[in-house]
């Protein structure tokens, strides 16, 4: 199947781009952030998805799938430019998905969409709604990709989409949220508060994706791999040092002292769990993952001994 | 009995724990070791709970304890939960739903969930029942505490979600009547405006002021297991008499409660 992959560029994308590679399927990046040594099968356009060469790449080799890789979810960029990649971006590959014949979709989101909150309830199905948005409001570009790429499934009846919600990935790479947030020797937490954080490996997550498309996927799915566990476990676990703060001095310090830099709307995210169901997803997919909690923690570990600073968590 | 009895009993919950002793609710054995042998302390000695019918919950699969509210604290919870944990064989764990207030108070948010009290949404209780568990209810719900020492035997309206539940999970409901903690914790006032300052409901008042419960003896009483047939979507009218029957079984329970205790009383004050 010939696949382009939007966002190739980013480190969970890769890994999808090389599975899929080795499942030999043809893979065609478009990331004007380019990839250093990519494998030579990869056909790559070192462009923008929503500027008009990405249009060519659609219209000139027709590609049967997408796989939706290229939204932000950290704050590494101010809201306008969050806005214009996670929602002009997915706005420009469903049209070109649509204009060019493409027959299946796969948009790769997260299972932050759900919110965390007080009264939110662990394993949240893909039939809730948002929550706790007004308290979070950087995280609302990325709920409205979700919505609109999900608003395909009765838009484009011709385009199989599928909406991957992927619970945090952690892994060797150090890429992603929650790894950038457990990259310094002390993981802040908000003093009397251990919220359950659900995360798969990284491989484990590009294997759930390049299932999702081989299983032609349709409809919405939480991804989520071993069970949950605690903030401070997962510390442990990854060789760090959990920091409880009472919460007002938490905020005080966020971003300083090799603390990662966190929003007031980001601390609900380490005070309550947010938790997915992915039965539907085993289900459909027969996906089962390969790494354990412990496991998954440890690679981590070993790849990022406990000495830099974090970062962001968004 | 000891700390190792007490992890022994621990270890003998039949709860998906995982190696570090984490079960996928995020319940954990070392949180648990640590609240039992609290409880023990008050369940054993302080209060010396008597317990009868114990027989009527389920050594295992999915069940629901539906209860009354007696005393102005969740000394009733509390109770019912060591009951099940010191006096079944094998021991289970009962999880309430916790009051949503929870688990905005630091410390309070972990404890209660790493012993497993959930907070009261319909979703935990319903994933709770599905997966097997023992769901502690009490549909009087917050105004159940709020009961004044005055009207300690009765009960107020009866919430019917719990009941929908019980139809479409298919959960046997065992009801229980717990008695004496109107005596522990006599409410002569509840005091709203203080307890939203507090950010908890009310602050129950009692004859020396703070809600701190004397030394007196403790009842629990369970009932034979109440089975319904429906799937949870029937006419509220239908509900409703489902709901008055469970509600008689647990009036009719305080009653039984309440002519055994007279008779304890009566033995305790002839021995001394």
């Amino acid at each position: 199947m010939r696949v382009v992959i939007p966002g190739i560029a980013g480190l969970l994308a890769r890994k999808v781009a090389t599975r899929l590679l080795a499942g030999g399927h043809e893979v065609i990046g478009i990331d004007p952030r380019g990839w250093p040594g990519a494998p030579k099968q990869i056909e790559l356009h070192q462009v923008d998805i929503r500027k008009r060469p990405a249009e060519e790449v659609f219209r000139k080799r027709r590609p049967q799938a997408v796989i939706h890789m290229a939204t932000m979810a950290a704050l590494l960029a101010d809201t306008e430019e969050r806005y214009r990649i996670n929602l002009g971006g997915t706005r420009a590959v469903f049209e070109h998905c649509s204009n060019y014949g493409v027959e299946q979709m796969i948009f790769v989101g997260r299972h932050t969409y759900y919110g965390a909150g007080p009264d939110a309830p662990l394993y949240h199905t893909e039939a809730e709604p948002p929550q706790e948005l007004g308290a979070y409001p950087e995280l609302a570009d990325l709920v409205a990709a979700d919505l609109y790429a999900a608003n395909a499934l009765w838009r484009l009846p011709k385009l199989a989409t599928a909406v991957l919600r992927v619970c945090y990935t952690l892994g060797p790479s150090g890429h992603g949220t929650l790894a950038s947030f457990l990259r310094g020797r002390m993981v802040p937490m908000v003093m009397g508060f251990d919220p359950l954080f659900h995360f798969l490996h990284e491989d484990d997550a590009a294997e759930a994706i390049a299932l999702a498309l081989e299983k032609k996927l349709r409809g919405i799915y939480n991804v989520a791999g071993p069970q949950p566990l605690p903030l401070s476990v997962i510390a442990r676990e990854a060789h760090r040092r959990p920091l409880p703060l009472p919460e007002p001095l938490l905020a005080m310090l966020l971003g300083r002292a090799g603390l990662p830099r966190l929003t007031r709307g980001a601390l609900a995210h380490i005070k309550y769990p947010i938790v997915v169901d992915a039965s539907s997803f085993r289900a459909a997919t027969g996906f089962a993952y390969k790494f354990d909690e412990l496991t998954t923690a440890q690679t981590f570990a070993d790849a990022f001994p406990a000495s830099g600073r974090a970062t962001t968590l968004a | 009995m000891g700390a190792d009895e007490i992890a022994a009993r621990v270890e003998r919950l039949e709860l998906p724990f995982d190696a570090r002793g984490l079960d996928n609710f995020g319940i954990s054995k070392w949180h648990l070791r640590i609240a039992f042998r609290a409880l023990e302390f008050l369940y054993r000695s302080y209060f010396g709970v008597r317990c009868d019918g114990l027989a009527n919950v389920p050594p295992r699969g999915r069940a629901m304890l539906v209860g009354n509210h007696s005393g102005g604290v969740a000394l009733d919870a509390a109770m019912v939960i060591a009951s099940c944990f010191f006096d079944l064989e094998p021991p289970r764990l009962a999880q309430g739903m916790a009051e949503k207030f929870i688990n905005r108070i630091p410390i309070a948010s972990v404890w209660a969930s790493r012993t497993g009290q959930l907070t009261g949404l319909p979703e935990h209780a319903q994933r709770l029942l599905e997966d097997d568990r023992l769901l502690l209810v009490f549909p009087e719900g917050a105004r159940g505490t709020a009961k004044l020492w005055k009207d300690r035997w009765s009960l107020v309206d009866f919430g019917t979600g719990f009941m929908r539940l019980a139809l479409r999970t298919k959960s046997p409901v065992v009801p229980f009547a717990f008695i004496g903690g109107g005596d522990a914790i006599p409410t002569v006032s509840n005091l709203y405006q203080v307890g939203k300052l507090l950010g908890v409901p009310y602050l129950p008042v009692t004859p020396w002021l703070l809600p701190l419960p004397r030394p007196v003896k403790l009842e629990v009483h369970y009932g034979a297991p109440l089975r319904f047939e429906g799937t949870g979507s029937e006419e509220d009218d239908v509900i409703q008499r489902h709901v008055e029957q469970v509600k008689a079984s647990i009036a009719a329970l305080i009653e039984k409660g309440r002519a055994a205790r007279r008779g304890h009383l009566k033995e305790a004050s002839a021995a001394q």
